[in-house]
């Protein structure tokens, strides 16, 4: 009798430590589910996915030499719905030398009556000469904000990788696009950052 | 593969047949921790579903008989749309395709395969008297019980444009978040939840049972392959669930609490909501067709009167199934702007997933060539599964070319395959099992003649739904749309009277379970005669209430 009950709570625990195994599994992929935000963030920075430009310091950018090849760069410039700047790229097209780093400027004017903070979203088309495109200096690595009716002219630092030119996959690239699209983060001095006021 | 018991006396624990200590009506389904039991309901769930799943269908088939809008005005009144609002109408034509998605995958299919024939014969097959957690085996039931209702809720509260959850299955960002303001999708999602965790503990719950309630004897490999089915659908549950949790739970946040995972003013990405549900998503449509193959392959050893050809290829091929079907998901997003490496590999490491889907298919015929083959009822939906299945598998491995893809993704020719696999393929296998196991469950037979007839009204019906969408999809015609141009309208006029030729055969199946209960004769132990080799045949029809109290003992002998 007391072996019997012996093998029957022996089952259990076993049934239990099985479960206990296969639950901690669930809980793992729940968990890799969430830590897909910032890996998902990084793969893109890395491989410059989805049209990820790179970001690179002075030193690293010093160490590259200019290719004697040129290519077209246009400028883009959008703002989300609720955005009440106007946006613009002050050059719609530049030729520049790949490997030699040039200076775009973009123009921007708060339109409302409010102190308005806005961040940039960034994107270049075609997709696969992203991880070439590097921004040594960027108004899109910060915030900015601005008072009612002020402008502003805002710096891109930037230059095209000479390794584009080894690539297969940009072989028939002439012309980049670089896009922007600002973003409402807050108005006046509070954040906002209700999901139904920044739609885009 | 299947492992008589020669040894085993079925009937010696049948001596308390009519004092079997079944609790009282309410005890016995409301708060039952007996598998048969929760079996039994999950297929009564099931049906349920699907009947409404299939009258949603059958609206959307009604609405495209014709060009133009003639009925969505209508139904989208019964919700509570202003009648006056044609953006409300034509929204509730993204209610219905949102409604018939969830509602067949995952409270039609998955209760049925899984949770009812599941649940019914996994523990009679290895030879165990219950699941190894039975009150957990209840909780999972009345969860999905639950988040059927939360969708069923969601159809008359506002989405957005108008009435109900007009998301589609995948629920899209930023479609789901700022395109749909309104509780409806948020109901949506927490259906999906409650599903989902329903689902994970079933699997958890299949896991232990199968890993650790095998009667002495019956090692991993002489375990019949509907077992080994289910354990490799449970993996993928337990594996793909919680990740579509994680998806979801962000989409909440992201709707409701400012969060901006999918939403790029914020930093996010809609394209990550994308990879994160195909993650779960691709797994998903193999849960829902495994235990399929594993209903196909006992079937057609068992009217072959021979083991199934090549046992451990089958079994193994179930879990290269499974593992694989983990690496393709980007094959859903060809559209989203993958570089061409990255198509390539998706290409490739899908296309290899026709492999061991073809030792299936070649070790099901192989099990016939040569076998006494008998045409009962359910060799002939298994016959029909393997037809119907592999048509839908052929045009996979067309939609599988990344090149292909572009010109053929969210067309009618996408809309037909994934119905050849599921509808007409996950579907013919559960009505193969039905006629298998339903004398088993039930103790009654049912009509024969009315299972062969119900096999063919079905067939022809559902080819006639379902072929010429290649065709439309082919000249153009794209997927998700009320309406289409005049030059569709001949393909889609015929699909609607095989919808109703389909709708039919339902009929007769209804016909064929009253008949069973009413007159039909009473079910032996083994109705099918010395092809049934498993376990559930060696106890009653329908089997008592315990079974298996003293274990049976699979001898070593036994053979494959």
């Amino acid at each position: 009798m007391t072996q019997a009950s012996s093998a029957v709570e022996r089952a259990r625990q076993s049934n239990r430590k099985v479960a206990l195994v296969a639950l901690s599994m669930a809980l793992g992929m729940l968990g890799l589910g969430y830590a897909s935000v910032p890996l998902y963030r990084i793969f893109c920075q890395v491989t410059g996915y989805g049209g990820t430009t790179k970001r690179v310091d002075e030193a690293q950018a010093a160490s590259i030499k200019d290719s004697g090849r040129t290519m077209s760069v246009r400028f883009d410039a959008n703002t989300a719905r609720n955005m009440p700047w106007e946006f613009k790229p002050l050059q719609v097209k530049d030729t520049v030398s790949i490997g030699v780093r040039d200076m775009a400027l973009f123009w921007a004017r708060n339109d409302s009556d409010k102190t308005v903070t806005g961040t940039a979203s960034f994107n270049v088309e075609p997709e696969q000469a992203a991880k070439y495109f590097n921004k040594i200096q960027c108004f899109c690595f910060t915030e900015q904000t601005l008072q009612p009716g002020e402008e502003v002219r805002m710096p891109v630092l930037y230059y095209i990788d000479p390794a584009i030119l080894d690539d297969p996959d940009n072989k028939d690239v002439e012309e980049i696009t670089l896009s922007y699209t600002f973003h409402l983060t807050s108005v006046g001095d509070a954040k906002t950052l209700d999901q139904n006021s920044t739609g885009g | 593969m299947a492992t008589t018991a020669e040894h085993f006396q079925g009937h010696a624990e049948d001596h308390g047949h009519d004092h079997d200590h079944k609790p009282a009506f309410f005890a016995r389904w409301f708060m039952s921790t007996n598998h048969k039991d929760i079996g039994t309901m999950y297929l009564i769930f099931a049906i349920f579903a699907g009947v409404i799943g299939g009258a949603v269908s059958g609206i959307m088939r009604l609405e495209l008989a014709e060009p133009g809008i003639q009925y969505l005005g209508f139904f989208s009144q019964l919700v509570g749309d202003d009648p006056s609002n044609f953006n409300a109408t034509l929204h509730m034509w993204n209610v219905l395709i949102t409604a018939h998605g969830l509602i067949m995958v995952f409270f039609m299919v998955m209760p049925a395969i899984i949770g009812g024939f599941g649940n019914w014969f996994v523990p009679l097959m290895i030879g165990a008297p219950d699941m190894a957690f039975p009150r957990m085996n209840n909780v999972s039931f009345w969860l999905t019980v639950a988040g059927f209702c939360s969708l069923m809720f969601s159809a008359f509260v506002p989405g957005g444009t108008g009435m109900g959850a007009g998301t589609g299955w995948t629920v899209y960002a930023p479609l789901s978040t700022s395109g749909s303001p309104g509780p409806a999708v948020d109901f949506g999602i927490f259906a999906l939840h409650l599903a989902g965790a329903g689902s994970i503990m079933g699997a958890i719950n299949f896991i232990t049972t199968i890993f650790n309630m095998r009667a002495p004897g019956m090692t991993m490999h002489k375990m019949p392959l509907f077992v080994w089915s289910v354990l490799v659908t449970a993996f993928l549950l337990l594996l793909s669930l919680p990740v579509l949790a994680a998806a979801i739970t962000m989409l909440l946040t992201d709707r409701n609490f400012g969060t901006t995972f999918f939403d790029a003013s914020g930093g996010g990405d809609p394209v990550l909501y994308q990879h994160l549900f195909w993650f779960f998503g691709h797994p998903e449509v193999y849960i829902m067709i495994l235990p399929g193959f594993g209903i196909i392959s006992q079937i057609i050893s068992t009217f072959s009167k021979k083991p199934v050809f090549g046992y451990l290829g089958m079994a193994y091929a179930m879990v290269a199934i499974g593992v694989v079907g983990f690496i393709v998901w980007a094959h859903h997003m060809y559209a989203t702007g993958l570089s061409v490496n990255t198509k390539m590999y998706f290409t490739a490491a899908t296309m290899v997933i026709a492999v061991p889907t073809g030792i299936k298919i070649f070790s099901w015929i192989a099990t016939m060539w040569g076998g006494s083959i008998e045409f009962k009822s359910p060799m002939v939906w298994a016959i029909g599964f393997i037809f119907l299945f592999t048509v839908g598998g052929v045009t996979g491995v067309v939609l599988a070319n990344g090149g292909v893809d572009d010109v053929l993704h969210d067309t009618y020719y996408v809309v037909a395959h994934f119905h050849y696999v599921l509808s007409l393929g996950a579907v013919t296998a559960l009505f193969a099992g039905f006629y298998y196991w339903f004398p088993k469950m039930s103790g009654k037979m049912h009509s024969e003649l009315l299972a062969h007839l119900h096999f063919w009204v079905f067939f022809v019906g559902v080819n006639m739904i379902f072929f010429p969408m290649h065709f439309l999809g082919l000249q153009g015609m794209p997927r998700r749309y009320p309406d289409y141009a005049e030059a569709f309208a001949y393909w889609n006029h015929f699909a609607t009277v095989g919808y109703m030729i389909m709708a039919a055969s339902m009929g007769i199946w209804f016909v064929n379970i009253i008949y069973a209960f009413a007159a039909g004769r009473k079910a032996e132990d083994n109705y099918w005669g010395e092809g049934a080799t498993t376990l559930e045949w060696t106890l009653s029809s329908p089997p008592p209430y315990h079974q298996f109290e003293t274990l049976p003992v699979i001898e070593e002998t036994a053979h494959h």
